[in-house]
């Protein structure tokens, strides 16, 4: 082992532009989506025939054939076949998850370069054949006579032929991952014109950015579609405020499709690297890795909400590396909903909280705003689950390289991911002048 | 392949039965391919100081030099047997009398008779504007008329070109112009002038450049920028450019990356998603290029578009768009690289023009101004980029066989495609090819040219 460590650097990034479920990406698997951007990729780094350290991806809603679904996109690439790939899954976390994995590779002088990130498609969804007829199926297939698999066929039932299709809901409580989401607003008592402004404000944001050419070189368009197609340029509070509830019960119920992420399909990935290898290969060091956390909560038998792990994981990560929730240039929060952005923000600034539940003396405090999600997130671009980590750090990379230029100083900034299953993965980015 | 059923019944049985007219199937350049196919006549007349050179060239690519047997009654070529010629190149550049000129008649007559298939016509003359009274400039002149007119004779797919040369160009610096016109690379480029002066810049040190006469890497360590690379003839260019030897920055709008990642990605290049026509597209460019790759050899302003309309209809947005992309792109690009350090040396700028711009047409005054305005640009911008040891050029295509003249009406596609000396559709790889050796450290001579691509084409001839 290596007697020190380095700072992994984030290159660059690509992405397909994400589509709402059973758009236009209707017909693409994960595999066509998760080849396509790492081509993408290739081609924005010129990496045709390049062999990398490793390629780190996955996907949340996968099919039983897409088992090795990454190093597959990798054979199918422009990448060369000899570079090494695995998937991982942690969820919405996944591709943060991945680009850590990745990082800390790096960091330990195991490899030089890599790329992580994931997809996701709720429209090719992998449905699975009731478990009562998989398990006749399974024994009919090892059965060795023809009077054992007769009896076997005697089995079948009508009833069998129901398909089991994939639920947004936990398996614990059988909730909704919004319905989990609404319990937390109902806690932390978050409004719903809050919850409209902050849905306005990621579409806004995303607009710009895109008017801008911000996303010039990190998006490629797939399947002709050139934007997210859930970005509505125009949205307003004034329209966000006239659609129904869809989340809660009641005269309290805030959540709508609009302040919510809708099923979507995409995939995104980052260029991860040493700073040697990408001076090597002349690319630019947009940022560097310094330090990520992954927290879990009990959100099945404790007080916790499913999505408020990273709630407790900045804490640890802030700690460990003597900063405060102010000491950040950018702040990059998931918007699985706004709701959860919101309550996330409440509890760091909630005194008792702090005490009680995350054992400090103090809280961390409130965070400018203005430093929020500033190019839009996935309210407005919309959430592929897996591909969601991927779109985060090469976006807040670039943000991060932008200010650090303009500004002459070092920037850092926040990412933070809550996960289905009650956990978190969050990190730090620093770019420096 | 392309659409074009005539052409490609042309060799068959069936066309002959018919009566159909034949469509010479044209030589085309592969990797691999001899420069030469068959002997090559090269004669002077006149002091003439290109025939020496030239005949090491054709000895140096295994082919045997002719020369013509002038006698009292009659000029012989003596070819073995029935073996066709390749090529016939005439240094005219000491033709300077009548007399002179009925020699170099004498010679061609017999010439043109003995010719193959893609056979080559090449003269080179002197430049009328330096001769030393009326009748050497009248001969130097009169080449132009004569050229032309042997390229609407010649058939077979053979080709006739002129390259007017300053009395100041050493033989290397006609080197890369002759190479061209002889090789199937310049297939669809017929009936075409060309003037080779003394190279700009300082003189190359051929010695220090990556082995310039290897003849399947001409672009050899060299970066090249290709706007609108995403598909058509941008992608052809891309190709091509890779094929031989160029490092490719694919360029084109952020819409078009799709494509772009395909071309980048099979040239083994790099795709850069830019809107050309934004205010900072110049800087994007430019700090893209110092960053990753140091600097540039070869910038190919090719992205354009049309918006079609008669004039009576035109409206603004049609002719705004047309002009900013076509031509003011492309303006303001220049002016960031020429003020800009990233030029590398022997740089050389290539844009593409076209037939619209020299001939006009119905319904594009939108388009043909601004590929006429590229003219415009391309000649007053040489002698800036001379001043840096960079050349500027255009290439202007003809009908060239793309998915845009596949959707064009039957009609109008067959009288495209027909009226000229080849008879047919060129491919994007003729327009790639030409700007192939004019993205050439070699071509240092070539500057302020515009080069047609229309197998000599009557449209604005």
């Amino acid at each position: 082992m290596p007697a020190s460590t380095r700072r992994a650097a984030v290159i660059g990034g690509n992405r397909i532009p994400f589509a709402r479920a059973n758009g236009a990406y209707s017909r693409a698997s994960n595999l066509d989506m998760l080849t396509a951007t790492l081509d993408g990729l290739v081609a924005r780094f010129g990496l045709s025939g390049e062999r990398l350290g490793e390629v780190v991806a996955g996907a949340v809603l996968k099919h039983s054939r897409d088992f090795n679904l990454t190093r597959e996109a990798v054979l199918g690439s422009r990448l060369d076949p000899a570079t090494a790939a695995y998937d991982v899954q942690q969820a919405c976390g996944t591709g943060l998850q991945a680009a850590i994995a990745v990082a800390n590779k790096i960091a330990l002088g195991q490899i030089e370069s890599g790329v992580a990130g994931g997809v996701d498609t709720a429209s090719d969804a992998p449905i699975a054949l009731h478990d009562d007829l998989r398990r006749v199926l399974v024994r009919l297939n090892a059965a060795k006579s023809p009077v054992d698999r007769l009896k076997l066929v005697g089995q079948l039932r009508p009833g069998q032929i129901v398909p089991e299709i994939p639920q947004n809901s936990e398996p614990r409580t059988g909730l909704s991952m919004g319905e989990h989401a609404a319990r937390t607003a109902l806690e932390w008592g978050i409004g719903r014109a809050e919850q409209d402004e902050l849905t306005a404000a990621s579409h806004q944001h995303l607009a710009a950015a895109y008017d801008r050419g911000f996303f010039d070189d990190l998006v490629t368009p797939y399947l002709k579609l050139t934007k997210d197609n859930n970005l509505r340029a125009d949205s307003s509070v004034e329209k966000l405020g006239k659609l129904k509830p869809v989340f809660g019960k009641g005269p309290d119920a805030t959540m709508t499709a609009g302040n919510s992420t809708p099923l979507t399909d995409g995939s995104a990935l980052v260029l991860l690297g040493s700073d040697e290898w990408a001076a090597e290969h002349r690319l630019p060091v947009l940022a560097h890795v310094v330090d990520s956390e992954t927290a879990a909560v009990d959100y099945v038998h404790g007080p916790d909400g499913l999505l408020t792990a990273p709630v407790y994981a900045v804490p640890r990560m802030l700690a460990r590396n003597g900063l405060t929730l102010q000491d950040f240039d950018l702040y990059e929060i998931h918007e699985a909903f706004a709701s959860t952005v919101l309550a996330t923000q409440k509890a760091w600034e909630d005194a008792a909280f702090a005490k009680e539940r995350l054992g400090l003396d103090a809280p961390l405090g409130p965070i400018d705003i203005t430093k929020l999600n500033v190019a839009g997130s996935s309210l407005a671009a919309g959430h592929p689950f897996a591909a969601t980590g991927g779109r985060i750090v090469a976006t807040l990379a670039k943000l991060l390289r932008e200010r650090a230029t303009e500004e002459n100083k070092d920037q850092r900034g926040l990412i933070s991911i809550c996960a289905a299953g009650g956990q978190g993965v969050v990190a730090i980015l620093e770019a420096k002048a | 392949m392309s659409n074009d059923l005539l052409s490609n019944l042309s060799n068959t049985p069936v066309a002959k039965q018919l009566g159909l007219p034949t469509v010479p199937r044209l030589r085309r350049f592969e990797p691999g391919q001899a420069l030469l196919s068959g002997p090559v006549l090269v004669t002077s007349v006149g002091d003439g100081r290109f025939a020496k050179p030239i005949s090491a060239l054709v000895e140096e690519n295994g082919q045997r030099v002719v020369t013509a047997e002038r006698s009292e009654s009659r000029t012989s070529i003596d070819t073995a047997g029935e073996e066709k010629l390749n090529a016939a190149v005439l240094d005219l550049t000491g033709a300077t009398t009548l007399a002179d000129l009925a020699a170099a008649r004498e010679i061609l007559t017999p010439a043109v008779k003995k010719l193959g298939p893609s056979g080559r016509v090449l003269l080179l003359g002197a430049e009328p504007g330096e001769a030393s009274g009326a009748e050497a400039a009248a001969v130097a002149q009169s080449l132009d008329g004569f050229v032309r007119s042997i390229g609407k004779e010649l058939r077979f797919g053979a080709t006739a070109n002129l390259l007017i040369v300053s009395g100041d160009a050493a033989p290397s610096a006609v080197d890369s112009s002759v190479r061209f016109f002889l090789s199937s690379r310049s297939a669809y480029v017929d009936g075409q002038n060309v003037h080779v002066g003394a190279p700009v810049g300082p003189t190359l040190d051929p010695a220090g450049m990556d082995d310039p006469h290897d003849p399947d890497l001409p672009l050899r360590g060299r970066v090249a920028v290709v706007t609108g690379a995403a598909r058509g003839i941008g992608a052809a260019i891309a190709d091509t450019l890779a094929r031989d030897g160029a490092t490719i920055v694919a360029v084109d709008i952020p819409a078009a990356g799709e494509g772009l990642a395909k071309t980048a990605n099979r040239t083994g290049g790099t795709a850069l998603q830019l809107d050309i026509t934004a205010d900072d597209a110049p800087a994007r460019l430019i700090s893209h290029l110092e960053q990753r790759h140091g600097g540039v050899d070869l910038v190919v302003h090719n992205a354009g578009i049309t918006r079609d309309k008669l004039l009576a209809n035109m409206t603004e947005d049609r002719w705004n768009s047309v002009l900013a992309v076509n031509l003011g792109a492309q303006l303001k690009i220049n002016a960031a690289l020429l003020e800009s350090s990233v030029l590398n040396e022997a740089a050389r700028i290539v844009c593409v023009s076209s037939q619209s711009g020299i001939a006009g047409n119905r319904g594009q005054t939108n388009y043909a101004a601004s590929k006429a305005g590229v003219i415009g640009m391309v000649r007053a911008l040489a002698p800036k980029f001379a001043e840096r040891g960079a050349t500027i050029n255009a290439v202007a295509p003809g009908f060239i066989e793309t998915e845009m003249t596949g959707h064009m009406p039957i009609g109008t596609r067959e009288a495209g495609r027909r009226v000229n000396s080849l008879k047919q559709g060129g491919l994007p790889v003729d327009v790639a090819e030409t700007i192939g050796w004019l993205g050439q450290a070699e071509s240092g001579g070539v500057n302020g040219q515009v080069v047609r691509v229309c197998g000599q084409s009557m449209l604005g001839a």
